[in-house]
């Protein structure tokens, strides 16, 4: 009697997970299947030279999406190249270089990072750094692309910061006693030996960063002036840029259900959604050939 | 004609004789602290605790240049910590104290002007695992000569060809010097590590277990090589069995809880052990 009903229970928890686990995946398919329905018609209807232009004035029927790709990838890669060094010095610092009760302190700090809601950070960074930004750079706005990247960046951080700092714990105790005793001192130790054992995990760490930060909205929406040109000059970094989300934000509020422009800012969409899937397959991959290499050697 | 022989044969016993009492004589001098001529490391009165405790005690010993000496005994014998000490690898492990000194060429190695990343060129390491560094083979040989400074490509093809060599390795590798050092055999990657090792042309070569994660092919291989690095070397060896303790010393010390029992010549210490403890240890009675 009780084993009929433990098995019962058993087969009824069993099939829970499943469901649960299959739903996960299901939901992210009826997603992008519902992105698809509702912005891949956008290609009939507009002839791709259309949105391949570099005119975004969907009101005149212009639905070039080029500077929104640009100016999300623009964004998206100086905000790297500010947090890329900055991570990694620090993870190299919190893991390798702090005394212990230092390490105590900073990791949960660094995880406290990342917890800020995004909208705040852009609120600091549209009353504190965009002002900052005019001032001392000179530009005629503090809302432009170089803003958007330093706001990018610090939400990065945490992400590029913890992730690193792992991939580096995750590197053998010996390879680093290995590297002092071919006559390296910690400072090249660390730099040549025990960065680069950790090297895959960094990447990881720098494509989890990039795909939180193309994805990011709030932040960008309000400190990056959101004007649709291509980022194509040197001087664009202290000029306005408007990414892929932030259009999709601003505009999806105001459009006709069904309309041309509706179903513009799906494609959109759908392109934003290829572009993270492949940053973070790249990081997906970079950690299964870790793991495949890895191992007690 | 007989008696000839007899007695030539009796004479050359006699003298092998003596030359063992002499041998027995010079070692007591050893251990009575008066010590060896000038001997290579001198370990003088070194205690080591980790955490407030005690790993080795009071330890005093002679290292001998051109030889290969084995430090032997159960696991938690302080051996790995006495080698560590030597080329200052635990001086980055909290929590630690050390008293007495240990000189090399008489200089003691803990002074406050000792430059501690030339020491370990001085003193090389090769650890129980095989480690190579992230790179391919020539990267990992010339990562030490490249640290130190040298840059001319025909002096470190010379110290790559050379160190290969000498840990038995060249013939195996020569073609592929380019590939990831990890592709590499188990028995290869401990080869290349004691090639890494001899690129810096260190004046001393410590070996923990060198080959304990190795078959006994590439066993037989990396000792062979010790034998031929002992001419210019002074090897000091944790062995992985007593066996090869009994195959490769030169010299011989026991340790057990972090006291060293006895040292004396290889041979002496196998064959006619001086304390109770060594000779259970050296006949298998525990280990």
């Amino acid at each position: 009697m009780h084993d009929t009903r433990g098995r019962w229970m058993e087969f009824a928890i069993e099939a829970l997970i499943r469901v649960l686990g299959i739903s996960t995946i299901g939901i992210v398919l009826l997603i992008f299947a519902f992105l698809l329905r509702e912005g891949l018609p956008v290609f009939f209807q507009v002839p791709l030279t259309n949105f391949l232009d570099v005119r975004w004035y969907p009101t005149f029927g212009m639905f070039g999406a080029l500077p929104l790709l640009l100016g999300s990838a623009f964004v998206t890669f100086t905000a790297i190249a500010i947090a890329l060094p900055l991570g990694v010095a620090t993870a190299v610092f919190v893991r390798e270089v702090a005394p212990n009760w230092a390490r105590e302190i900073l990791k949960p700090l660094i995880e406290v990072l990342a917890g800020i809601p995004s909208v705040v950070l852009g609120f600091f960074g549209m009353t504190f750094i965009a002002p900052r930004v005019r001032e001392i750079l000179g530009a005629p706005t503090g809302l432009t692309a170089f803003t958007g990247a330093l706001v990018l960046a610090y939400m990065s951080l945490p992400t590029i910061i913890s992730v690193a700092e792992d991939a580096l714990d995750a590197v053998p105790k010996s390879y680093r006693d290995a590297g002092l005793a071919i006559g390296a001192t910690q400072w090249q130790t660390i730099w040549r030996v025990v960065v680069p054992a950790a090297r895959s995990g960094i990447v990881t760490a720098v494509m989890l960063g990039m795909g939180r930060a193309i994805g990011e909205t709030m932040a960008v929406m309000m400190v990056t002036g959101n004007a649709a040109r291509m980022p194509l000059t040197l001087d664009s970094f202290f000029r306005p840029v408007r990414t892929m989300t932030a259009t999709i934000a601003a505009e999806m509020g105001e459009v006709a259900k069904g309309s041309v422009h509706y179903r513009a800012l799906f494609a959109i969409g759908i392109l934003l959604f290829v572009v993270t899937f492949f940053i973070n397959l790249t990081a997906a991959r970079a950690i299964f050939t870790k793991r495949r290499r890895g191992g007690l050697r | 004609m007989r008696g000839d022989t007899k007695s030539g044969k009796r004479n050359t016993e006699l003298g092998i004789r003596n030359t063992e009492s002499e041998e027995r004589k010079t070692e007591n001098v050893m251990m009575s602290g008066e010590m060896v001529l000038n001997p290579k490391i001198r370990i003088e009165n070194v205690s080591y605790a980790y955490n407030g405790v005690l790993a080795l005690k009071d330890i005093t010993l002679d290292v001998p240049a051109c030889a290969i000496t084995v430090f032997l005994g159960p696991a938690g014998g302080g051996k790995t910590t006495l080698l560590r000490l030597i080329n200052r690898l635990n001086d980055l492990v909290e929590n630690t104290q050390m008293r007495g000194r240990i000189l090399l060429d008489g200089q003691d190695i803990y002074a406050p002007e000792v430059d501690v990343p030339s020491l370990r060129r001085r003193v090389g390491m090769v650890f129980a695992l095989p480690l190579p560094l992230p790179g391919t083979i020539r990267e990992n040989v010339l990562y030490g000569p490249k640290l130190a400074g040298i840059k001319e490509r025909t002096r470190l093809e010379e110290i790559l060809v050379r160190s290969l060599q000498q840990a038995a390795l060249w013939d195996e590798v020569k073609d592929r010097l380019d590939d990831p050092a990890n592709r590499l055999s188990g028995g290869q990657q401990q080869r290349l590590c004691i090639a890494r090792s001899l690129a810096l042309e260190p004046e001393v070569l410590l070996l923990d277990e060198p080959t304990s994660g190795l078959d006994p092919i590439s066993t037989a291989k990396v000792e062979e090589s010790l034998y031929q690095l002992k001419r210019s070397y002074t090897i000091v060896l944790v062995p992985h069995s007593v066996q090869q303790a009994a195959r490769v010393a030169d010299y011989a010390a026991f340790f057990l809880m972090g006291e060293l029992v006895e040292h004396q010549p290889g041979k002496a210490l196998f064959t006619a052990p001086r304390d109770k403890r060594t000779e259970d240890y050296v006949t298998g009675r525990f280990g």
